[in-house]
This record gives structure tokens, C-alpha cells and sequence, in this order.
């Protein structure tokens, strides 16, 4: 499933361009439209949606609504971003609506012993999850998909374990600091807006600039290959799927700082959630090409279209999934075809 | 001499491995029985068997559609929003009589499936992707179009959800009908063949001049349309129809079955008798947690170690 080889030989192209500015010499202008049409398609339809919505409704473009889709798009902006790891490699994390519940569940717990705790226990419980996943992945050869999904209700049933069955809600005190994390602000803007901001930045930088970026863009590319050329494939593999864990579990801890509470029934759904925003974001589920940037416009436009549904009002808010589907599709269609224009090269 | 005994080691353990993919299931099945035949009161009751089997049969009948998929190396995640599509559409229609509303419920799962093999055949994406954006898409859909749970009051859906011949329920007869007829396609017809060797290796299915794309669109409208009637049966035993939650995590439960029932994920091969088992061996594995007062988190648990403990013991075969 994850080795189609017609697939694979795209994803080594890909690979050897992963942005449009690295196209070999010689490629030809339409080859140059496909590519930034690739990657800044998504950033485009941004634009052309928030123009839209701003002339359509006038409620839209107030600082108070821009504020809560910056802060509600905030926790899933940070499980977008390690699912693009994961997705570069080439692998797909279900598990991470569950971690993100689970992490939640366990901050609120945790607060009752101090901030540290309560960042920490869901860090290190959502990161061996996906330790565990990426050890099943890349060490004993297991399908991600199959992996993350039984990671995904192993997940939920250690926190209905915690939880009474899900009847129990943690509470988080609220003079205390960990809800400062989640309600505070700092120039006007909500303190995990600035958390994403800055983790975005960072994953930026690691996935473009260092060692362990190159290693995840050459897995992704072609896996065989790059054992061959010395990366660290299992390493690498592992080290996504950890990142994807922990960046679900920190998403779910500030969720939870933020409603001062540790909400059991969050998160389903959130995975294909994450999943949509990062194959909007222009990177391939071949594996191979993305960049994190594309990610963070991909949540903000799955917000802009649930923020532009809600304002319609009369609009079911189940329409939002039709959209998305539809949505989603419809990028994939593109993707690929853009993808096959591409492959010409 | 030694190295003689180190390749009989590797024989045998290849041969163990293989022997518990292909008949695991069977010895979980009969391990599972014979535990609750000794330590659950009541088991051994017709009325248990029955409820155990009628709770089993919507299962097993989207489990039979993703063995197909799978079996072309590919899967289909959109299962469980046909079931709520089926549902609310069933519903809707259920005015015109039982039949039309069953048709229009079937007719919603085929075309959700001929959406998937359409992007999948023709546009070459993911299966796995294709069909979550289906899942998203299509249980969006069912909300649409019944947005809260509603009851059915329907003397047919009725007497199907509850009704029987000679003491078996209507669910399990059709059910079984369903595995024996897919069991005979797998193994006795032309498409049969084409979708195993289209999972074996697509590029030799299509130089050998088999129509590639029509047999996958084929396998993905069986699976909406299994679905859909899992999702029809479903709604006459629960007598409502339940768009929100009808049918969440049923993909993972099909692929369970049919995983644990020893179809490698890597295509090529379809065990219908294993799936059907492998059902079997997720309701009992449930049932026996229940039955003994464990809290549902722990059937969770204990299904996400089955699940990466069958696809464990498959690997070996997956990588050739």
C-alpha cells in the first residue's frame, strides 16, 4: 500500500526537487506552473476564500473572530505538524486523535502536581505511543496504517481506563499557571497561538536545514535508496512517529490548559482532521514532498470554511464534512495530476 | 552442518508462522469457545448463540467487502459512513415501503463505492486515501440528510431485524448467504481471478490484458454495496436510524476480521472462511471482556493487540 512502485518513482523526482525552487535546470514553464500551483495552491485558495468571506460577511474579518480561529485552528495546527513528518516519510498516523484526547486527559490530571507535570506525563505517554508505533513500523515492517489504528483505540481505551469510562472529567485549577498556557495572551494574541507559531518555525527549520530533515525527505523518497546512501532509515522512521506522538500529546495538553479541563470525547475524527490540512498544504501521501509551511495554510483554511459555514448559519454544521470530503478529493485529484505532468520531466 | 540445521530452523519457523496466519484464527475461535464453555455462566444457550450471531452478521458482511479490496492490495476506510448513509437514506425513503428504501440505501453504497474506484482506477490515488476522503465525505452526507437519530417504525424492517426461519434470524441467514456467494466468487469465477492477480502484482495484471481498471471500480461498488445492506440490517435490528454513530470505527473492526482471518494486506489473496472466523473471533474476544465485567476500555485495548498481533504473525509472508 505504502510501496506502489509507479508512486515511488515520483516520489524520488520529488524528492530530488522538494520545493519549486529546486527544479533541475531545464524544466520547461508549464513544469514550473504545475510545480508552484503544487505548492502554493493551497496559500492562493487562502486568499481567494478570505477575500470572499470578508466581502460576504461582514462579522468575519473583526478582531474577534479572526482571534478565535487563530486560537482554535492553534491545536490542530501543532498535530498537523508532526503528521507532516510522518506523512514525508511516506506513513500515515491515525493515532493521533486519541493521543490528542488522551494528552488532554492526562494534563488535566497531571495539573493537581505542579505545570511541569502536567506538560511533561502527557509528553512522555503520547511520545512512547508513537515510539511504540515507529518501532512496530520501521522495525518489524507492520503497515503505519494498521499500526497507528490500533494505536488510535489503544489509546482510547487506556483513557476511558483513566476516566471511569469516560464519566470522569479532570478538572484544571484555574488561578493556576499551566492555564495560563491555554487562556493567556501576550500582545493581544492567545499564548498557543504563539506556541504553534513558534513550533512551525522550528519544524521548518529542522525539516529544511538540518541532517534529520534530508534523512526524512530521502525515506520518503525512496526508502531502499536511501539505505543505501547511509541514512538511517529506521532511525528515522521511529523518530517521526515519536514527534508525531508528542506533538498530539502537547496539542492536547494546551487544549486542555485552554478549556481548564480534560474533555474525554475529544479527537475523534481529528486525524483525518490533520491528515486533510496536510495533504491540502500541497504534501504528496507518496511521500517525499511537503513542507511544513503548506501545513499551517491547510488548517487555516479548513477553519476559514468552518468559520464561512458556521456564519451562514441556516448551513447544518455537518455540511463542513461534505465540504471537506469534497474538498479533499478534489486536491487529491488535482495532486495527482499535477504529479503526473511533473513525472514527464 | 551447521548451517544445514540453521535453514531447517528457519523452515520450521516459516511453516509455524504460516500455519498460525492461516489457522490462527480458527484455534482463537475454538480457545475463545471452549474458556467461555468453563468460566461464563449462561454461554451455553441458543438464546446467547443467537444474539452473538446477529450482532456479528452487520460485521461480517462489511468485512466481506473490504476482504475484496484488500485483496487488490488496496482498502476501503469509507465503510462505516456508508452504513450511516445507508441508514439515513433508508429512513428517508422508508414512505415508499421497505424495498424502495432498502434499493435507494443500496444504490447510495454503490455509488460512494463507484466514487472510490473511480479515483482509485482512473485518477491512480491511494486506496487508503481516496476512501478516507469518501469517509469524511459520506458521513457528512448522512447528517445532511438526517441530522438526529430517528426511530423505525416499519412492520418489515421490523420483522427483518428480529424475524427468523426455523430459529435462525433473518440477519445471520443473509449473512451467510453474502459469504458463501463472495466465497464462490473469489475462488470460482472469472472476476475472482482478475482481482487476485490485479492484488498479486498490478502492473503484470495489465500487461497480461486484464481490464485492471473495471475489475477495481467492480471490488469498491461491492464493497459500498455490502456495506449499505450492513447498514440496512443494522438500522432493522436497532429499529432506529442513528447517522452519528452507525458505523464509527467499523473499518477498523473489517479490516480486524479480515486481517486476523489471514488475508495478507499486501494483496493477491482472499480468505473468505478466515474473514468470516476472524469476525467471529472479534465478538467473542468482546463478548467474553463483557461477560466478565471488564470495562469496555479494556475491549479496546485487547482488540489493538490482536489486531497488531495478526498482522504481526503475517509479515513474514507480506515481504516475500
Amino acid at each position: 500500500m505504502t510501496t506502489d512502485t509507479g508512486e515511488a518513482t515520483m516520489g524520488t523526482e520529488a524528492a530530488l526537487a522538494t520545493t519549486a525552487d529546486d527544479l533541475p535546470p531545464g524544466t520547461t514553464g508549464s513544469e514550473r506552473l504545475s510545480a508552484l500551483a503544487q505548492q502554493h495552491g493551497a496559500l492562493v485558495t487562502l486568499v481567494i476564500a478570505m477575500i470572499i468571506a470578508s466581502l460576504t460577511f461582514d462579522t468575519f474579518l473583526t478582531g474577534d473572530n479572526l482571534e478565535n480561529m487563530a486560537l482554535s485552528s492553534a491545536f490542530l495546527a501543532v498535530v498537523a505538524l508532526g503528521m507532516t513528518f510522518v506523512i514525508v516519510t511516506g506513513g500515515i498516523d491515525l493515532s493521533v486523535g486519541s493521543l490528542f484526547a488522551l494528552g488532554g486527559v492526562l494534563a488535566a490530571w497531571g495539573s493537581q502536581y505542579g505545570t511541569a507535570v502536567a506538560l511533561l506525563l502527557p509528553l512522555a505517554v503520547c511520545g512512547l505511543v508513537g515510539l511504540v508505533n515507529g518501532l512496530l513500523i520501521a522495525r518489524s515492517g507492520l503497515a503505519p496504517f494498521i499500526v497507528t489504528l490500533a494505536a488510535m483505540l489503544a489509546a482510547r481505551g487506556v483513557l476511558l481506563a483513566l476516566t471511569d469510562e469516560g464519566s470522569r472529567t479532570y478538572l484544571v485549577d484555574k488561578g493556576s499557571f499551566f492555564v495560563e498556557l491555554g487562556q493567556g495572551s501576550l500582545l493581544g494574541i492567545g499564548v498557543p497561538v504563539w506556541i504553534t507559531v513558534a513550533l512551525f518555525a522550528l519544524g521548518a527549520l529542522v525539516l529544511r536545514r538540518t541532517r534529520f530533515g534530508q534523512y526524512v525527505y530521502a525515506v520518503g523518497g525512496n526508502q531502499d535508496a536511501a539505505a543505501l546512501m547511509g541514512a538511517p532509515v529506521t532511525r528515522t522512521k521511529v523518530a517521526v512517529y515519536t514527534l508525531s506522538g508528542l506533538c498530539a500529546g502537547l496539542a492536547g495538553a494546551l487544549n486542555a490548559a485552554w478549556l481548564a479541563s480534560g474533555v474525554t470525547i475529544l479527537g475523534t475524527g481529528m486525524e483525518l482532521e490533520a491528515i486533510s490540512a496536510v495533504v491540502i498544504g500541497g504534501t504528496l501521501l507518496t511521500g517525499g514532498f511537503g513542507f511544513i509551511s503548506g501545513s499551517l495554510v491547510g488548517v487555516a483554511l479548513l477553519k476559514v470554511i468552518q468559520n464561512v459555514i458556521n456564519q451562514i448559519g441556516s448551513l447544518d454544521s455537518a455540511y463542513q464534512q461534505v465540504v471537506s470530503g469534497a474538498f479533499l478529493a478534489l486536491v487529491i485529484v488535482a495532486q495527482t495530476w499535477l504529479g503526473r505532468r511533473q513525472r514527464v520531466l | 552442518m551447521a548451517d544445514v540445521s540453521l535453514a531447517r530452523v528457519t523452515v520450521d519457523r516459516d511453516r509455524a508462522l504460516r500455519l498460525l496466519q492461516n489457522y490462527g484464527v480458527y484455534g482463537g475461535v475454538m480457545v475463545l469457545l471452549v474458556f467461555n464453555f468453563a468460566f461464563t455462566a449462561h454461554f451455553a444457550s441458543a438464546e446467547n448463540f443467537r444474539t452473538q450471531a446477529v450482532q456479528v452478521a452487520p460485521v461480517l458482511i462489511v468485512a466481506l467487502g473490504m476482504a475484496l479490496a484488500i485483496g487488490t492490495e488496496g482498502v476501503d476506510l469509507s465503510v462505516g459512513s456508508v452504513m450511516a448513509l445507508s441508514t439515513s437514506l433508508l429512513s428517508l425513503y422508508l414512505g415508499y415501503g421497505p424495498w424502495i428504501a432498502t434499493l435507494i440505501a443500496v444504490v447510495g453504497g454503490i455509488l460512494v463505492g463507484a466514487a472510490n474506484g473511480a479515483l482509485i482506477a482512473f485518477v491512480g490515488v491511494q486506496p487508503i486515501v481516496a476512501t478516507l476522503a469518501l469517509m469524511v465525505g459520506a458521513r457528512g452526507l448522512a447528517l445532511v440528510l438526517l441530522p438526529q437519530l430517528k426511530d423505525v417504525r416499519n412492520p418489515g424492517m421490523a420483522a427483518l431485524g428480529s424475524g427468523d426461519v426455523l430459529g435462525i434470524p433473518y440477519l445471520v441467514l443473509i449473512a451467510a448467504a453474502l459469504a458463501l456467494l463472495v466465497a464462490f466468487v473469489v475462488k470460482r469465477s472469472t472476476f475472482g481471478r482478475r482481482l487476485l492477480a490485479i492484488g498479486d502484482s498490478r502492473p503484470a495484471a495489465r500487461l497480461a490484458g486484464l481490464p485492471v481498471r473495471r475489475v477495481l471500480i467492480v471490488v469498491y461498488v461491492c464493497s459500498g454495496a455490502l456495506a449499505a445492506v450492513a447498514g440496512v440490517l443494522a438500522t432493522a435490528r436497532l429499529t432506529a436510524s442513528d447517522p452519528t454513530s452507525l458505523g464509527t470505527l467499523m473499518e477498523l473492526s473489517a479490516i480486524t476480521a479480515v486481517v486476523v482471518g489471514g488475508t495478507p494486506l499486501s494483496g493477491g489473496r482472499v480468505r473468505i472462511g478466515g474473514t468470516v472466523a476472524g469476525a467471529v473471533l472479534i465478538q467473542l474476544l468482546t463478548t467474553t471482556l463483557i461477560k466478565h465485567d471488564l470495562p469496555p476500555s479494556w475491549t479496546q485495548i485487547a482488540q489493538a493487540v490482536v489486531i497488531v498481533g495478526a498482522v504481526y504473525a503475517a509479515r513474514e509472508r507480506g515481504k516475500r
